[in-house]
C-alpha cells in the first residue's frame, strides 16, 4: 500500500475496487501473481519494449558511421563489445552494453514523410486510406492478452504525435499514453468517500441507461462504459506502482538520466516485470534538417544513458532473454549534407537495434553505401520483414489472417523472418 | 532564501500583476458585443430553402432506394444542443434555453442558427477550427510564427464574413510579416529548423482547399491514385519564390525551384506546372498569386466540394466523405446526376462562398434534424443507416467542447464575451490546461476516435472536475441547492443546465428521492454535486447525438 497526497482516507484499493466497479468485473480477475519477473523458463511470456525515435535519427550518427568519408559528417566511429560492430562514438555507454543485440544497417522504407512513415514503421503496413493497421503493441495485445492485468496492457510514454494504435483491432487497444512517465500518471484517486463514490456510480447508472434507450449499438460502440468500468478497476489497482519510481534508488533513477525518456525506459523495465507486454518509449527530436550533427549530440546524451541502463538492468534481472528490444525511428537521413549543415529526410538505408527475447545477437546486418552515391543498402531488409521476425520470436503466428471492418483478410504481418536473426 | 532575492522579487511583483491586468483586460476587450443582439428575423431566402430541399430530395431518394428507414426528427431541444456544440464549442446555456423557448414561429431553429452565427462565439470558435486544418495544432518556431495571430485573423475573417474564396488565396498569396499580416503564418508555419519546407506547403495546400492527397507524390509516383511525382514538383514550384526574411514573406523573383533527383543526387530546376485544368490558371500575377487564383478558380469543383466536405465535417463531427481530404475526383456533370458535395458546392459558388450561408443549409437539411436513436437493434443495419445519414452518428466531443460544456453547465448564465473578466479568464486558462490533459486530436480531429481511459480519469477524478463539481455561491451546483423549488424543479434544471433536456420520469423519481433525504442546504448541496457528477461523466455529454 502506497500513500495518496490527496486522500488520507484507509480505504484498501481492493475495497475501493469493489464499491467501484459494483462487482461487474472484479470478480472476474484473478489474483495477483503474475508478477514476470519471479516466472522462469517457458512459463514466462515474452515482451517487447519499442525505443521509439520521432522524427527519424540519423543512421550515420548513429549505428552506421561512415567516418571519413565525404559523407560522413564530423563524427566519429567507436568499437562495441560486439566483435567488428562499430557505432557513432556519441554513444559510449551503449557501447558498452550491445552484447546480445543485433544492428540491422539496411532497413528499407518508402515513405518519407514523417506521419506515414511512423505509421509504417510501428505496423509494418504502408499506410492507405481505407484501413488503419493496429501496431505491434496492439497485435501482441489482441493475439495474447493477459488477463490478470488491471493495467493496460499496451502502454506508450513520453509525448508523441502518433501514438502506437489499435487500428483496426479496436480502439480499446490503443496504447495508453503516458505523457509524462515516472512522473504522476494523475487523477487515479476517488474525490470523494466510499459511500458517496457508490451513489455517483449508481446515479451514472441510471443517466446512462436513459441515455441507451434506442441506441444500445451505438453506445456499446462508444466504449464510453467499458472505459469507465477499466478506469475504475484501474484506480484500484495494486499494479500501478509499477509507474512510480520514487522507491528506485537514486543511482538506478540517474542511470537512466533524469529525462522523461530516461524516466520512461525505468518504467519500462518495471512494467515489464509487472506482466506488461507491449510498451513503447517516445523520444522526439530527431528530424535535423539542419545543424545534424550538434542535434545528434543533444540526443545522444538521452539516449545513451537510457538505453544502456534499460539494457544492463534486463540482463541483471535476467529479463533480456525474455523482452525483445527494438530502437527505431520512421526513416533515416540523407547522405548529403545540405547547406544549414542538415540532413533530410532518407527512408531508403537507415538503421535499428534489435535484440533479446531469444533473438539471435550479436548480428550485423547490411550496409549503406559510403560514398552516398548509391541509393540502395546491401542486404535490404523490408519493415514487414522485421515485424515478422519479431511477432515470430514471440510465438505469434504472423501469418495469421483476421478480417478487417471492411471484410478484406489481412494477415498480422506480411513479411518474411530475417533468416539472420532466427 | 537570501533577503536580496527576496527583495527582488517583492519589487518586480507589482510590475508582474500589472502587466498580467494589462493583458487581460487588452484580451478581453479584443472583441467587445453589444449587451444584446436581437434576435434577428430569416428574410425568406428562396434560393437558400431551394438548396435545402434540393439536398433533402437527395436523400430522401437514397434512402428509398436502399430501403432504409430514416430515424424520427429529434427532439428541438437536442437540435439546439447540436447547434450550439457545433457552432460555439459549447452545450447551451440555461439562459439560453429558455430564449429559445420563449421563441414561437414554426421557423424558431432556423432563427436560432442565424443568431448563434452572429455571435462572436462562432466566429471564434471556427477560427480555431479553420486553424487546425490549415495549419496544424504545432506551435511552429515562435519567431516567425504566431499562430495566435493567425487564429484571431482568421476570427476577423469569418465575423466579417469574407468570402471563402478571398480568404484562401489571401493564405497562398499573402506577403508581409506574420504580426502585421497574419495570414503569411500560413506560409510560416511550413518553416522548420530555418528551412521553409515548400513541400509542406503543397501538400497542405492540397489537402487542406482542394481534399486531396498528394503528399505521398513527394517521394514517388502515388500508387493508386493519378498523382505523379512531376504533379507534387510542379505544384511545388509555385512556391518556389516565396522568401520567408527579416522583412517577412516575400516574392523573390530570382529564385529557381530546384529539386534534387533521388536517383543521380542531382540537382534540376522545376518549372511551375499544374496537374489538371490548366485553363484555370492565370497569365498574370507572381506565381503564388496565380496557384491562388487556380486553387480557387470556379471552374476547379475540387475546391468548393472540399469546402463542402469540410463544413459538413465540422458540422455533424464526421465529414460527408471520410478522410476530410481524400476527395475521390469530381465526376462528369454531363453523365452523372450531382451528388451531396455538388449541389453543396454548387450553391456556395453561386452565392460568394459565405461560409455561414452553407453552414444554415447543411444545419437545415433533414439528416441534422434526424434523431441518434432507433427502435432497430441490428447492428448492421445501424451501421448502414448512419452511414446513409438516416440516422444522426454519435460523435465524441472534441476536449474543447468538453471544457466549453462543463465549463457553460457550471454557470446558468451563458459564459461568452459579455461574461465577466473572471468567468472569460478562467475559461481560457481552464481549456488551454484540459486540452493539453486530455489528449488533443490534432489535425487528425474529424477521425473516428472513442474515448481513452485517461480521459474517464480526467472526467472523474481531475481537479477541474472538482472545482466545477463543488458548491459555491457563484456556481450552478451551488445556485441550483439553494434556490426555493421543487425537488422535481431542481432535477429538471440540473437536466437542462448539462444535458439540455428534460429528465425521464424513472431518473426523476430516482433523484427527487435523493433530494427527499435532505434535511438541510449542506446535504442538498451534496446531492447536487454527486447528480452533476453523473450528468458530467454520462456518455450522453461527452457524445454529440
Amino acid at each position: 500500500m502506497f500513500d495518496f497526497p490527496l486522500y488520507s482516507q484507509s480505504l484498501s484499493r481492493r475495497d475501493l475496487c469493489k464499491v467501484a466497479v459494483g462487482g461487474t468485473l472484479s470478480f472476474m480477475l484473478p489474483g495477483f501473481d503474475l508478477q514476470a519477473a519471479q516466472k522462469r523458463g517457458p512459463e514466462r511470456r515474452k515482451s517487447v519494449i519499442t525505443l521509439w525515435m520521432g522524427g527519424g535519427p540519423s543512421q550515420l550518427e548513429t549505428w552506421d558511421p561512415h567516418p571519413g568519408t565525404k559523407i560522413g559528417g564530423p563524427g566519429k566511429a567507436i568499437s562495441t563489445v560486439v566483435p567488428g560492430l562499430q557505432i557513432s562514438d556519441m554513444y559510449p555507454l551503449l557501447a558498452e552494453q550491445l552484447s546480445g543485440m543485433s544492428v540491422i544497417r539496411s532497413m528499407v522504407s518508402k515513405e518519407g514523410d514523417h506521419e506515414r512513415g511512423t505509421k509504417y514503421l510501428k505496423t509494418g503496413y504502408r499506410p492507405e486510406p481505407t484501413t488503419v493497421y493496429p501496431a505491434l503493441g496492439a497485435i501482441i495485445a489482441h493475439e495474447a492478452p493477459d488477463k490478470g492485468l488491471e493495467i493496460p496492457q499496451h502502454i506508450s510514454m513520453g509525448n508523441t504525435q502518433f501514438p502506437a494504435r489499435g487500428g483496426y483491432l479496436g480502439a480499446h487497444l490503443d496504447a495508453f499514453r503516458v505523457p509524462d512517465p515516472g512522473k504522476n500518471i494523475g487523477n487515479m484517486r476517488a474525490r470523494v468517500g466510499d459511500p458517496r463514490q457508490e451513489r455517483r456510480l449508481e446515479n451514472l447508472n441510471v443517466v446512462s441507461q436513459a441515455f441507451r434507450r434506442g441506441r444500445t449499438t451505438q453506445t456499446k460502440k462508444t466504449l464510453h462504459q467499458s472505459t469507465i468500468d477499466r478506469a475504475l478497476t484501474m484506480m484500484s489497482s495494486e499494479q500501478l506502482q509499477a509507474f512510480e519510481i520514487e522507491k528506485e534508488p537514486a543511482a538506478v533513477r540517474a542511470a537512466y538520466g533524469d529525462s522523461p525518456f530516461g524516466r520512461g525506459c525505468l518504467v519500462a523495465r518495471r512494467l515489464i516485470e509487472q506482466g506488461v507486454h507491449a510498451i513503447e518509449v517516445n523520444l522526439n527530436g530527431w528530424d535535423s534538417h539542419a545543424n545534424n550533427y550538434t542535434g545528434h549530440q543533444t540526443q545522444s546524451k538521452i539516449l545513451d544513458p537510457a538505453f544502456a541502463t534499460l539494457l544492463t538492468e534486463l540482463k541483471e534481472r535476467d529479463l533480456l532473454d525474455s523482452t525483445i528490444v527494438l530502437c527505431i525511428g520512421e526513416f533515416g537521413r540523407t547522405p548529403k549534407i545540405n547547406p544549414l549543415d542538415g540532413r533530410d529526410h532518407w527512408p531508403s538505408g537507415f538503421s535499428c537495434i534489435v535484440g533479446g527475447g531469444g533473438l539471435k545477437g550479436d548480428v550485423i546486418i547490411g550496409e549503406t553505401d559510403p560514398t552516398g552515391k548509391k541509393k540502395k543498402p546491401t542486404e535490404p531488409v523490408r519493415i514487414q520483414d522485421l515485424y515478422a521476425t519479431i511477432l515470430q520470436t514471440l510465438k505469434i503466428d504472423y501469418t495469421k489472417e483476421l478480417i478487417s471492418p471492411i471484410g478484406r483478410p489481412l494477415a498480422l504481418s506480411d513479411g518474411t523472418p530475417i533468416q539472420k536473426l532466427i | 532564501m537570501p533577503a536580496s532575492t527576496r527583495n527582488w522579487i517583492l519589487a518586480c511583483l507589482p510590475v508582474g500583476v500589472v502587466a498580467l491586468v494589462v493583458s487581460l483586460v487588452a484580451w478581453a476587450s479584443s472583441s467587445p458585443l453589444k449587451k444584446t443582439t436581437p434576435i434577428p428575423v430569416v428574410v425568406n431566402e428562396d434560393s437558400l430553402t431551394r438548396t435545402v430541399r434540393q439536398v433533402n430530395q437527395l436523400f430522401e431518394e437514397q434512402w428509398k432506394d436502399r430501403e432504409l428507414i430514416p430515424a424520427e426528427q429529434a427532439d428541438e431541444l437536442t437540435q439546439m444542443r447540436r447547434l450550439s456544440l457545433a457552432l460555439h464549442g459549447t452545450i447551451p446555456s440555461l439562459e439560453e434555453i429558455r430564449e429559445f423557448q420563449a421563441m414561437s414561429g414554426e421557423d424558431r431553429l432556423e432563427r436560432w442558427t442565424v443568431k448563434l452565427l452572429e455571435d462572436r462565439r462562432f466566429a471564434d470558435y471556427f477560427s480555431e477550427r479553420f486553424t487546425r486544418a490549415f495549419v496544424g495544432v504545432a506551435q511552429g518556431q515562435f519567431i516567425v510564427f504566431r499562430r495566435d495571430r493567425f487564429k484571431a485573423w482568421l476570427s476577423e475573417q469569418i465575423q466579417a464574413n469574407t468570402p471563402y474564396d478571398e480568404l484562401v488565396r489571401k493564405l497562398i498569396a499573402g506577403e508581409g510579416i506574420w504580426t502585421g499580416d497574419p495570414e503569411t503564418n500560413y506560409i510560416t508555419a511550413a518553416v522548420a529548423d530555418g528551412n521553409l519546407d515548400r513541400n509542406k506547403l503543397t501538400g497542405s495546400t492540397v489537402r487542406a482547399f482542394l481534399g486531396q492527397r498528394i503528399d505521398c507524390a513527394q517521394c514517388h509516383d502515388h500508387p493508386f491514385d493519378h498523382w505523379k511525382q512531376a504533379d507534387f514538383e510542379g505544384l511545388t514550384a509555385f512556391y518556389g519564390q516565396v522568401e520567408v526574411q527579416l522583412l517577412g514573406v516575400r516574392q523573390n523573383d530570382n529564385l529557381k525551384y530546384e529539386v534534387e533527383d533521388r536517383n543521380t543526387l542531382e540537382k534540376r530546376t522545376v518549372a511551375p506546372q499544374v496537374p489538371f485544368l490548366n485553363e484555370c490558371l492565370p497569365e498574370k500575377g507572381t506565381l503564388r498569386e496565380r496557384l491562388a487564383a487556380w486553387v480557387t478558380h470556379p471552374d476547379n469543383r475540387r475546391f468548393e466540394r472540399a469546402s463542402a466536405n469540410r463544413i459538413w465535417g465540422l458540422l455533424f463531427g464526421v465529414p460527408y466523405i471520410n478522410p476530410v481530404d481524400d476527395l475521390p475526383a469530381p465526376t462528369d456533370l454531363a453523365q452523372e446526376p450531382p451528388d451531396l458535395l455538388d449541389i453543396l458546392g454548387q450553391d456556395f459558388r453561386e452565392n460568394g462562398y459565405d461560409i455561414k450561408r452553407l453552414i444554415q443549409i447543411i444545419v437545415a437539411s433533414k439528416p441534422f434534424g434526424l434523431s441518434s436513436s432507433t427502435d432497430n437493434e441490428n447492428a448492421e443495419e445501424i451501421e448502414r443507416a448512419t452511414s446513409e445519414w438516416a440516422l444522426f452518428p454519435l460523435v465524441r466531443l472534441r476536449p474543447e467542447q468538453i471544457i466549453g460544456s462543463m465549463l457553460q453547465a457550471s454557470s446558468l448564465k451563458t459564459i461568452d464575451q459579455n461574461s465577466n473578466l473572471f468567468m472569460r479568464g478562467r475559461r481560457f486558462f481552464s481549456e488551454i490546461d484540459f486540452v493539453r490533459e486530455y489528449g488533443d486530436l490534432g489535425s487528425d480531429e474529424l477521425n473516428d476516435f472513442p474515448g481513452t481511459i485517461p480521459q474517464a480519469l480526467l472526467r472523474m477524478n481531475g481537479q477541474f472536475a472538482k472545482d466545477n463539481g463543488s458548491a459555491s455561491p457563484f456556481n450552478s451546483v451551488g445556485r441550483i441547492s439553494s434556490l426555493d423549488i421543487s425537488n422535481a424543479k431542481r432535477v429538471e434544471t440540473c437536466f437542462l443546465v448539462c444535458l439540455s433536456r428534460i429528465p425521464t420520469p424513472e431518473e426523476l423519481t430516482h433523484f427527487i428521492k435523493q433530494y427527499e433525504t435532505a434535511s438541510n442546504q449542506k446535504q442538498r448541496e451534496k446531492i447536487t454535486e454527486d447528480l452533476f457528477w453523473a450528468l458530467y461523466n454520462s456518455p450522453e455529454f461527452s457524445w454529440n447525438h
